[in-house]
C-alpha cells in the first residue's frame, strides 16, 4: 500500500458488476462500480489537525488531511414566522459547533440577500477549541431574522473564506427556509459551477416554502446531500449528524477516472448509491480518452456507480477492455503533481454468439437500472400531479410503488403511500390522494433519489 | 506455413543475435519473443481486421503518452490480480513442454532422462486463472524503453499491465492463445480459433527411454469443456498429469497400454482435485452459469520403435496416416459422443448424427462430475513409417474421416513434425475456426537416437 500518497488515507477498493458479454454487433456494455472507502477508521477518532495561519503544523507534508467547515444560516425575514423556527435553526447550528472537532476551521455565516460573517468575522477561519466554540455559540445570539434570499451570496462567501484556509477537506452547510427569490436563477446556477470542486456541500431546507429544485441543485452541483427536514425542531439532530459525517471525511477531491478504448462513447455515468446522480456531464477531459468525474470527499463509506459504455462492436469470440474505472485524488497542490491512483477496476466486452449467455441481465445493473427509473418516475409523477395531469401522475406514481416494493426500497415505498392510495403494489395500481400534506409532498420529491442495494 | 498468419521475420534475435529459424515465434538460443519484438509490424491475428494505415503525422500525432496514469495501480482487495508475465520465468530446462501448468520443475524431479532443451521451441509454463481478464503484460525481456510492443488489433495503442492495449482496448494474445513446442521428432500446436474468446485446449509433447534404452515419444492432448467452469485449467492439468504419470511408468517397464490406462486415470485424478478449490477460486463475474465441476476430454499417444499405444476419453481423435498415401490411413479413437454413440446404434448414419447440433454432446470425460470413468486404449503394430495426428475436435471437424484428414498432413509430415502441426492448425483456422484447435504429430516408429539423454 507504498502507493497512496497519505499513509492514514481510507483503502478504496472497487468492485465490477457486469455481464461481460455481448451478443454479436453488441455494444453496449453496462456495469455497476462498488467502490468502497475502509480502513481509516483510526484516523477518523482522531482530530483532524487544523490548517490555517495560526498553525504551526501548516507546512508539515504528510499531515493527515485538514478540514474547514462554513455553516450558512438563514436569516431572512421568513425565518420569524413562525418565531420558532429562527430559534431553532440557532439551536442546529449550535449543536453542529459542538460537534466540530477541536482542530478544525470554521466559521459562521447570516444569509439574506446578502451574506454577513457571523463568526469569527475576520474573514477567515476560526481554529475549533472549546472557547471559539463557546464564542460563536455566543454570537450566534445576535442573529436577527430580516432581509430577503440570495444563497448566491451566501455560497461565495463561504467560497472566499475557504480560499483562506489550505484545509482540503473544505465542507458548507446550507440551511434555507425559502426560495431563492433575491437572485435570478442563472447567477445561483453561474455560483455554483464556479463552487463545484472548490468545496463540498449539504443542503437542508426547513419548513415547506422553499423550493425542492433549488436545495437539490445545490446539493448536487456540491456533491453533498439534501433534504427536508420539514419540523424545525428536528434541526438540531439533522445538523449533528451531517457534521458527524463532514468530521469523518478523510480525503478530499476524489474523481473517479473513466478510460475507455478509442470509438467508444460514454453513454452515461451515474452514481447509484447512496442517491442517483447523473455524473455524465460533469466530466473533465483528463488525458487521452479518460475523463474524471467528481465524487468530493470520502469518509468510511462505500457508493456505487453505474456506467454505461457503448464500444465499437467486434467479432465473435474477440475480447476487449470496455473501461478502465479508477480514482484518483486530484493533488492538493493542483496542476503540478499528477493525481494519485487510489484503486480500480476493469469493465470487459466479450462478444459471442451463445444467445443464452449474452442476454443475461447482471442482476446489480437490473437493480440500479430500476432503482434510477424509480426515481425518474417519482419526478415525473410528481410533476404531472402538480400539473393537474391525474393520468399521468396516476402512471407514473404507480410504476414507481411498483419499482420500490419490488427492489425493497421501503422508505421510499413509505414516502409513495402518503401520496397515493396504494391498491396493489405489485401490479403499481394506485389512485391520487385528494389531499396530501405539502411536507410529505416535498418529502418524496427531495429523496427521489434514495436508493437501497440489491438484496443479498 | 502457408496457411498460418505469417510472423514478420527478423534476421537476427534483437536480444542475442542469433538468426531465427523459419517459422519461430521466440528465439531458439535465448527465448526472446520474436513477434513482439518486430514491432510495430506485430503478428495480427487472422480474425483481426487490419486497420488501414495511418499517414506518418496523423500516426505521431496519436501516439500514445507512456500511460503514467496507471503507473501507480494500487492492488485493489479483492480485484483483479495482476499475472506475473510467465514468460519471465520461463523454465528452460524441461524437455516437456506442459502448458497450463505452473510447474515444470516435478518433470525434472522425477529423474527421468530428459531431452536437452535445444530444440524445445516453447518451454514456458503457465498458469492462468480462468476469465479473471488477465493477460500477459509487457514483455520485460524486450530491450530498451522505446520498443514496448503494440497492439496486435490496432497497431498502434502499447499494452497495458492488464493485457489490453491502451488505445483501442483489444485484449492481447495471452500465453495459450497460440502455442507450439517441439522436441526432437515430435511437435505439437494449438490456437485459440477464431470464435472463442480464450484456449481451453492443452497439449504435452515429452520423450523418454525404455529400460532397453530404445526411444518414447508421449504425446497429449486435452480439449476443456466449455459449459464447465475453469475448463482450461482442466485440459492443462490433465494433460500434465497423464504426461508425467506416462514419463514416470513407460521407463520402468511398464506396458505401454496399462501405463496409458493408469495415466488417463491420473489425469482423472487431477481433474477432479479442481473441483475441491473451485469454489474458492472461481472469479464471480463468471456468475452463476458454471457451478459444475472442471472437466475435459483427453487423447493419448504412446509411441516407440514398433508399437503406437493410443487412449482417450471424450471426443479428442488419433489419426494414423502413413508415409506412403496409397495405403490407407485410419482413426484410432471412437468418440465417446452423442454422434458416435448414434452411429454405433445404427440410428444414424455418419453424416446424418454429425449433422445434427448434438453430434458433440460428449458421453465421457474427465472430471469430478463423470459418473464413470472408462479410458479406452488400443495398440497398433503399424506395417510402415507414417505419422499419428493427435488432435481435438477444433481440427478433426474440419477433416473428419482419416483419408480427409491424410489429405491435410503434409508428405514430410515424418520429418517435419512442427511444420506439420502448424499447417494442420492453419488448415482448422482457415476452415473457420470455430473452436479451438490443437493437434500433435508424433512420427512412427520413434526413431532411434532421439530420446532423452541421448
Amino acid at each position: 500500500m507504498a502507493h497512496f500518497s497519505t499513509p492514514d488515507a481510507p483503502r478504496f477498493s472497487v468492485e465490477v458488476y457486469q455481464n461481460e458479454y455481448l451478443p454479436t454487433g453488441g455494444r453496449e456494455v453496462n456495469a455497476i462500480i462498488t467502490v468502497t472507502s475502509a480502513g481509516g477508521g483510526a484516523t477518523a477518532r482522531r482530530p483532524i489537525p487544523a490548517p490555517g495561519v495560526h498553525d504551526s503544523a501548516s507546512g508539515q507534508g504528510g499531515a493527515p488531511a485538514r478540514a474547514a467547515v462554513v455553516i450558512m444560516v438563514d436569516c431572512s425575514g421568513s425565518m420569524n414566522y413562525p418565531p420558532t423556527k429562527m430559534h431553532h435553526a440557532q439551536e442546529a447550528t449550535a449543536a453542529a459547533i459542538d460537534t466540530v472537532r477541536d482542530g478544525v476551521a470554521f466559521s459562521v455565516v447570516a444569509g439574506t440577500h446578502k451574506a454577513v460573517e457571523v463568526f469569527p468575522g475576520n474573514g477567515r477561519l476560526a481554529i475549533a477549541d472549546p472557547l471559539t466554540r463557546a464564542q460563536a455559540k455566543e454570537a450566534l445570539r445576535d442573529l436577527r431574522p430580516g432581509g430577503g434570499t440570495a444563497i448566491g451570496t451566501w455560497l461565495l462567501l463561504a467560497d472566499e473564506l475557504f480560499g483562506s484556509t489550505d484545509a482540503t477537506i473544505r465542507h458548507g452547510i446550507v440551511l434555507t427556509d425559502g426560495r431563492n427569490e433575491h437572485e435570478q436563477p442563472h447567477r445561483l446556477r453561474a455560483v455554483l459551477n464556479a463552487c463545484g470542486g472548490r468545496f463540498t456541500c449539504d443542503a437542508r431546507g426547513v419548513g415547506t416554502d422553499w423550493e425542492v429544485e433549488e436545495v437539490t441543485a445545490i446539493a448536487a452541483a456540491l456533491l453533498g446531500t439534501a433534504d427536508i427536514v420539514a419540523d424545525p425542531a428536528g434541526l438540531a439532530a439533522d445538523f449533528t449528524r451531517m457534521m458527524e459525517t463532514a468530521m469523518g471525511k478523510e480525503i478530499a477531491d476524489v474523481s473517479l477516472r473513466l478510460w475507455t478504448p478509442k470509438g467508444a462513447e460514454v453513454a452515461y455515468v451515474k452514481q447509484v448509491v447512496p442517491t442517483v446522480e447523473d455524473l455524465t456531464a460533469r466530466r473533465t477531459e483528463a488525458g487521452p480518452r479518460t475523463g474524471d468525474y467528481p465524487t468530493g470527499s470520502w469518509g468510511d463509506e462505500s457508493r456505487d456507480y453505474h456506467l454505461c459504455v457503448k464500444v465499437p462492436a467486434a467479432e465473435v469470440g474477440q475480447e476487449m477492455l470496455a473501461a478502465r474505472i479508477s480514482l484518483v485524488q486530484q493533488s492538493p497542490d493542483g496542476v503540478g503533481s499528477p493525481p494519485s491512483q487510489l484503486a480500480q477496476g476493469l469493465v470487459r466486452a466479450v462478444w459471442t454468439d451463445d444467445l443464452a449467455v449474452s442476454t443475461a441481465m447482471n442482476p446489480q445493473v437490473a437493480h440500479y437500472t430500476g432503482q434510477a427509473e424509480l426515481a425518474h418516475a417519482i419526478q415525473q409523477g410528481m410533476n404531472a400531479r402538480k400539473s393537474g395531469d391525474a393520468e399521468q401522475a396516476t402512471a407514473k406514481l404507480g410504476r414507481a410503488v411498483q419499482l420500490a416494493t419490488a427492489s425493497g426500497n421501503e422508505d421510499t415505498a413509505k414516502l409513495l403511500a402518503k401520496v397515493v392510495d396504494v391498491l396493489d403494489a405489485a401490479a403499481g395500481t394506485v389512485r391520487l390522494k385528494a389531499k396530501v400534506a405539502e411536507a410529505d409532498e416535498m418529502t418524496l420529491e427531495t429523496r427521489s433519489t434514495k436508493t437501497v442495494r440489491v438484496k443479498k | 506455413m502457408s496457411q498460418m498468419p505469417q510472423p514478420p521475420r527478423l534476421s537476427a534475435c534483437p536480444t542475442c543475435a542469433e538468426p531465427p529459424q523459419a517459422g519461430d515465434r521466440y528465439c531458439d538460443r535465448c527465448g526472446a519473443d520474436l513477434e513482439a519484438a518486430a514491432a510495430p509490424t506485430a503478428r495480427v491475428p487472422a480474425d483481426q481486421p487490419v486497420p488501414p494505415q495511418v499517414n506518418g503525422a496523423a500516426r505521431s500525432t496519436d501516439q500514445e503518452p507512456e500511460p503514467d496514469d496507471y503507473e501507480l495501480a494500487a492492488p485493489a482487495p479483492g480485484g483483479y490480480e495482476r499475472m506475473a508475465d510467465p514468460r519471465s520465468a520461463a523454465e528452460p530446462g524441461a524437455a516437456e513442454a506442459a502448458f497450463g501448468t505452473a510447474e515444470a520443475a516435478p518433470l525434472a524431479e522425477a529423474g527421468l532422462p530428459l531431452e536437452s532443451n535445444a530444440s524445445t521451441h516453447t518451454s514456458a509454463a503457465t498458469s492462468t486463472v480462468s476469465g479473471a481478464g488477465t493477460g500477459t503484460g509487457a514483455d520485460p525481456r524486450l530491450p530498451g524503453g522505446d520498443h514496448r510492443p503494440r497492439c496486435a488489433a490496432c497497431q498502434e495503442g502499447t499494452i497495458d499491465q492488464d493485457g489490453y492495449c491502451e488505445r483501442c482496448g483489444h485484449v492481447q494474445a495471452r500465453e495459450r492463445d497460440h502455442m507450439e513446442s517441439e522436441l526432437e521428432g515430435i511437435a505439437a500446436a494449438t490456437d485459440r480459433g477464431l470464435r472463442h474468446h480464450r484456449n481451453e485446449d492443452a497439449f504435452t509433447v515429452s520423450s523418454a527411454e525404455l529400460p532397453d534404452g530404445s526411444p518414447v515419444m508421449v504425446a497429449v492432448v486435452c480439449d476443456g469443456v466449455s459449459s464447465a467452469t475453469r475448463p482450461d485449467d482442466a485440459s492443462a492439468a490433465a494433460a500434465h498429469a497423464a504426461s508425467t504419470a506416462l514419463r514416470t511408468s513407460l521407463p520402468r517397464g511398464a506396458h505401454p497400454q496399462q501405463a496409458m490406462n493408469e495415466a488417463i486415470i491420473a489425469a482423472a485424478d487431477a481433474v477432479n482435485s479442481l473441483a475441491l478449490e473451485t469454489g474458492a477460486a472461481a472469479p464471480h463475474h463468471e456468475g452463476q452459469r458454471h457451478q459444475n465441476a472442471p472437466a475435459c476430454t483427453i487423447v493419448g499417444a504412446v509411441v516407440t520403435s514398433d508399437i503406437l499405444t493410443i487412449g482417450w476419453v471424450g471426443d479428442s481423435r488419433a489419426y494414423w496416416v502413413p508415409d506412403d498415401r496409397t495405403a490407407p490411413p485410419a482413426r484410432l479413437t471412437e468418440d465417446d459422443s452423442w454422434a458416435a454413440q448414434m452411429v454405433a446404434a445404427g440410428l444414424m448414419t455418419e453424416a446424418e448424427a454429425y449433422a445434427d447440433e448434438r453430434a458433440h454432446a460428449i458421453t465421457g470425460w474427465l472430471g469430478a462430475d463423470a459418473y464413470e470413468l472408462e479410458p479406452h486404449t488400443a495398440s497398433y503394430k503399424p506395417d510402415r513409417p507414417g505419422v499419428v495426428v493427435v488432435c481435438t475436435d477444433g481440427l478433426w471437424n474440419y477433416a473428419e474421416s482419416a483419408e480427409q484428414m491424410a489429405r491435410a498432413v503434409p508428405p514430410d509430415a515424418r520429418a517435419r513434425p512442427l511444420n506439420s502441426a502448424q499447417v494442420l492448425v492453419g488448415y482448422a483456422l482457415d476452415g473457420g475456426g470455430h473452436d479451438n484447435v490443437t493437434v500433435a504429430v508424433v512420427p512412427f516408429p520413434a526413431a532411434p537416437g532421439r530420446a532423452g539423454s541421448a
